[in-house]
């Protein structure tokens, strides 16, 4: 009786065990799902403010217009309506707010009530108009086509070079230009990082003395410890000044901000991962070496860095990656223009600097909310393929190795 | 004529005297053997020879080592130009993870040796010279690692005399062989001996024996007889000599 | 032989070079480490008073003291650990002692190692959709503090399945080898002899949490709250989000700049005290394990 008493009790444990290894799974399951259950709602929506309307006149015969073509439209890069495979005819961009220079106040009412009437009539008399307006100034016997917008396609959303989710008539969801950001702002990291943080690691593992190397590291894993909060800080009040006025530019807060003050984030994973893989070089290929009157340099470089070169590359991918997903630190030092970069000199806007800017203030569950969440799950890819990599790189040394 | 002279040795790492006052003189092109229980201090000599110690942190090491009339403790010795003229095999066979011909090229490389032609022909000579080259001729290109231990042993002793030292340390060369890449490796070695001065540390007493000039006996750090090794085997005069050689301890 | 003494010379002089390079390089780091930390203590060690740490903040966060920022991220820690730390704990002791090497432990590792990487403002996209919208919690210190709890659980995990790890096999096959079952060998046995390095573990997830922005920042933090949370449904302000906050976006950004070094002091400190603690934890007790 007793037996079975605790055998059933280890049983329990056990599962009780079991269900909390599984936590960390069902949360990456998780995550996965809600990502890219918000994120995938942006593609399930017309890019337009909720309650607006687009309208043309009724003898127009464009019925359907893509969220770029909109744009063009009223970027005034597309100005007649046969470009659009409709009639050869001007495009008259309105805006509710231009209704004034059409009609003067008195015609529209002391509380506008007769707005949508006159805009009714506008649409009506004017064949080349696009009209943007709320759904609350419809007339009634609104005698305007409303027109049919596409939604966003991925592709569009990819691939698009403007991010300005409430820009007006239609909201711009390009992530080409914060992908790019991003890309930047990471390499150009570990661009700085990776000669430092080698140099560094050499140090440790093959020159410093066994009591230097002591002290040192410690010192080097307290700067992984220091939040990213406070390195975003420090780079507002040092780093960003510094580079506004070493390179005289109008802000100081730029690209190349961001990637040093994210290469010195970097620097510990790095440090510690290739110091690790260069300690593992067996003692006697270096003896060999140097038995052959190779100097320490040169056993350094031909012998202890090919052999632990898949541990350095792994060190380097996995700074891009905490670089890549880092948000604090860039948010505060970048600048935040959503522009394609050309230089490093410039703001630039990243993927985790916008959701941390937006979400705020994007409505749960609008487009814009929607379209943070992709971003979300654009990272969440980028990051996982990293992590793969990393693991691949790793596993193909472990192999070699036998 | 002396090749190696060492006068009152000794040797520390940290607290622990790993060498007590060694004095011992090689001749040139001679095999000397070391011998003696693990932990006398052999291995330790042997690599103050070409100052591979001094990779250790906190050892300490005083008193003279010539080679050529050279101390190479000196202040102005370079340790790189020693270690080219003083080559080393060790214990276990390490070939660099790089292919057969670049393992014995290597060695050249670093000792500023560029014209192509001259690096092929010494890698040859040298493959040649350990009998190794009608078993890798073909495969220059393969990974060192494609070799029979014993193969790579042999390629280790070639890729030691392929910058042309004049004294080659073996420290046991044959422990991690089998009996036949054993007899290969002691053969290569009394042909050796015509060219290079050998310092060679074994366990192995029959080998000692078979390949040697002279033998050193080290016990707990302290050389206790050093002689012709027919002597060290037939009528040593201390005891302590023949009761490790007759098999009473070690 | 002049050659080889050229070459020789050649030799060294590129080795001094690379060798000179490696280690100014290194101490140029350790210098950078310390000139971030000197120019924050610096900065802020003249604000940090009392009334710093007791107060509330007042006139537009310009003045007066972080007080409610400070309790914040105390609760946030203490609901983050309450979670992660025995759901962390149990599942390391799961991987290390119960489950047989195979196709089961590599998932559950690679998905450790997977969460492990994913970026901390993903989280806070998570914890938002999942803890403040479908599960209703709102802005909230629970909704925050379990966002955090999933964030350090894989370093949970790590550092104590590596404590575990290091537990010789020969206590537990001597417990075993006496009747003992593989749970009240864990339990009292394995577990007691690792418990060191797993607190030590433990100390240093507290450093990560109360630095982390990002997960905190759509799930818990108010930018200007100068009340104390009653409840862990109440939102609450938050050290390093405050220290965002006021660097970035107050409504006077040059007159809290004294403000913001004193927020960074004592997030460094945090950091400080608590890498401290567990490297004298790991130092103590390693000693204490070789002696017997």
């Amino acid at each position: 009786m007793k037996t079975n008493f605790k055998q059933i009790k280890e049983k329990i444990i056990e599962t009780i065990l079991m269900l909390s290894s599984a936590a960390t799974s069902i949360t990456v399951v998780l995550i996965v799902f809600f990502l890219f259950v918000e994120g995938a709602g942006v593609f399930n929506k017309k890019p337009i403010d909720d309650g607006f309307l687009l309208a043309v006149s009724a003898e127009n015969t464009v019925h359907k217009l893509q969220p770029s073509q909109i744009k063009d439209i009223y970027d005034q890069k597309i100005t007649n309506w046969k470009e659009l495979g409709g009639k050869d005819q001007a495009i008259v961009l309105f805006r509710a707010g231009d209704i004034t220079d059409y009609y003067t106040e008195e015609e529209l009412g002391e509380n506008f009530e007769f707005f949508p009437d006159k805009i009714n009539e506008l649409v009506a008399k004017t064949p080349g108009i696009i009209a943007f307006f709320s759904d609350k100034y419809k007339a009634k016997d609104f005698t305007g086509r409303e027109l049919d917008i596409d939604k966003i396609k991925v592709s569009e959303f990819l691939t698009g070079e403007e991010w300005f989710p409430t820009a007006q008539p239609i909201a711009q969801m390009g992530v080409k230009p914060l992908i790019y950001g991003t890309l930047w702002v990471s390499f150009g990291a570990i661009l700085l990082a990776l000669p430092i943080g080698l140099a560094a690691a050499i140090y440790l593992s093959e020159i410093a003395k066994k009591r230097t190397r002591s002290i040192l590291k410690p010192i080097i894993e307290l700067l992984a410890g220091i939040p990213s909060v406070v390195y975003g800080f420090f780079g507002l009040v040092i780093i960003v000044p510094l580079i506004q006025s070493t390179f005289n530019l109008p802000v100081g807060e730029t690209g190349l901000a961001g990637s040093v003050v994210l290469a010195i984030m970097a620097l510990p994973t790095i440090i510690t991962i290739s110091e690790d893989a260069m300690r593992n070089t067996p003692r006697a290929m270096k003896e060999a070496s140097l038995a052959l009157g190779a100097s320490q340099w040169q056993t350094i470089y031909k012998v202890v860095m090919p052999y632990s070169a898949s541990g350095i590359t792994a060190g380097a991918i996995l700074g891009i990656g905490r670089a890549i997903g880092e948000t604090m630190a860039v948010l505060m030092v970048t600048g935040n223009a959503a522009v394609i970069p050309t230089t490093l000199l410039e703001p630039v806007r990243t993927i985790p600097a916008t959701i941390a800017a937006e979400l705020g203030e994007a409505p749960n569950g609008g487009l814009h909310y929607e379209a943070l969440f992709a971003l979300g799950c654009i990272l969440f890819i980028i990051t996982f393929g990293i992590n793969m990599l990393v693991e691949v790189v790793t596993n193909r040394k472990s192999h070699k190795k036998h | 004529m002396l090749k190696i002279e060492s006068k009152n040795v000794n040797f520390n790492y940290g607290d622990f005297q790993a060498l007590h006052d060694i004095s011992i003189s090689m001749k040139e092109n001679t095999v000397t053997a070391l011998i003696g229980p693990s932990g006398c201090g052999k291995s330790t000599y042997l690599r103050l020879l070409n100052r591979m110690n001094d990779l250790i942190d906190n050892t300490h090491m005083n008193g003279t080592i010539l080679i050529d009339g050279q101390d190479i403790y000196d202040k102005n010795t370079n340790v790189d130009s020693l270690r080219k003229n003083v080559g080393m095999v060790f214990q276990k066979p390490n070939p660099f993870p790089k292919t057969i011909f670049e393992n014995v090229a290597y060695g050249l490389r670093v000792n500023g040796v560029t014209d192509k032609k001259e690096i092929e022909e010494r890698v040859i000579t040298s493959i040649e010279q350990v009998a190794l080259w009608d078993e890798v001729k073909d495969k220059l290109k393969k990974s060192a690692f494609e070799l029979s231990g014993g193969q790579q042993q042999r390629l280790c002793i070639a890729r030691a005399l392929a910058i042309q030292p004049s004294i080659l340390l073996m420290d046991e060369p044959t422990s991690a062989l089998d009996p036949i890449s054993t007899s290969k490796v002691e053969e290569l070695i009394y042909e050796l001996k015509n060219k290079y001065t050998i310092v060679i540390v074994t366990h192995n007493m029959q080998q000692a024996g078979r390949v040697s000039d002279n033998t050193a006996f080290f016990y707990m750090g302290k050389l206790i007889e050093y002689d012709k090794t027919k002597t060290i085997f037939t009528k040593p005069t201390i005891k302590q000599t023949e009761d490790y050689i007759t098999g009473r301890f070690g | 032989m002049s050659a080889e003494i050229k070459l020789a010379k050649k030799k060294k002089r590129s080795q001094n070079i690379a060798f000179g390079l490696f280690t100014l390089t290194s101490y140029a780091i350790v210098a950078l480490l310390f000139v971030i930390l000197a120019f924050i203590v610096i900065k802020g060690i003249g604000v940090i008073s009392w009334e710093f740490i007791s107060e509330m903040p007042k006139n537009g966060m310009t003045e007066g003291g972080i007080f409610p920022a400070i309790v914040g991220t105390l609760c946030l820690v203490l609901v983050s650990m309450v979670f992660a730390f025995p759901v962390g704990v149990l599942a390391a002791i799961y991987m290390n002692e119960y489950v047989k090497d195979g196709i089961l432990k590599k998932i559950i590792k690679q998905m450790t190692n997977n969460l492990a990487g994913v970026p901390s403002i993903v989280f806070g996209l998570f914890g938002m959709s999942l803890f403040v919208n479908k599960m209703g919690f709102g802005d909230s210190i629970l909704a925050g503090g379990l966002t955090l709890g999933l964030l350090v659980l894989p370093i949970v995990i790590r550092t104590t399945e590596e404590s575990l790890k290091a537990v010789d096999d020969t206590f537990r096959q001597a417990s075993l080898g006496l009747g003992a079952s593989k749970w009240e060998t864990t339990s009292k046995v394995v577990f007691p002899i690792a418990f060191p390095n797993v607190i030590t573990g433990l100390i240093l997830s507290i450093g990560r949490v109360s630095g982390e922005t990002a997960p905190i920042l759509f799930t818990v933090a108010a930018y200007f709250l100068p009340k104390l949370p009653t409840s862990i449904f109440d939102q609450a302000m938050a050290l390093p989000y405050h220290l965002y906050v006021i660097s970035t976006s107050g409504t006077n950004i040059e007159a809290s700049r004294a403000m913001a070094y004193g927020t960074a002091l004592v997030l460094i400190i945090i950091v400080l005290i608590s890498n401290l603690l567990a490297n004298a934890l790991r130092k103590y007790y390693g000693k204490k394990v070789k002696m017997n």
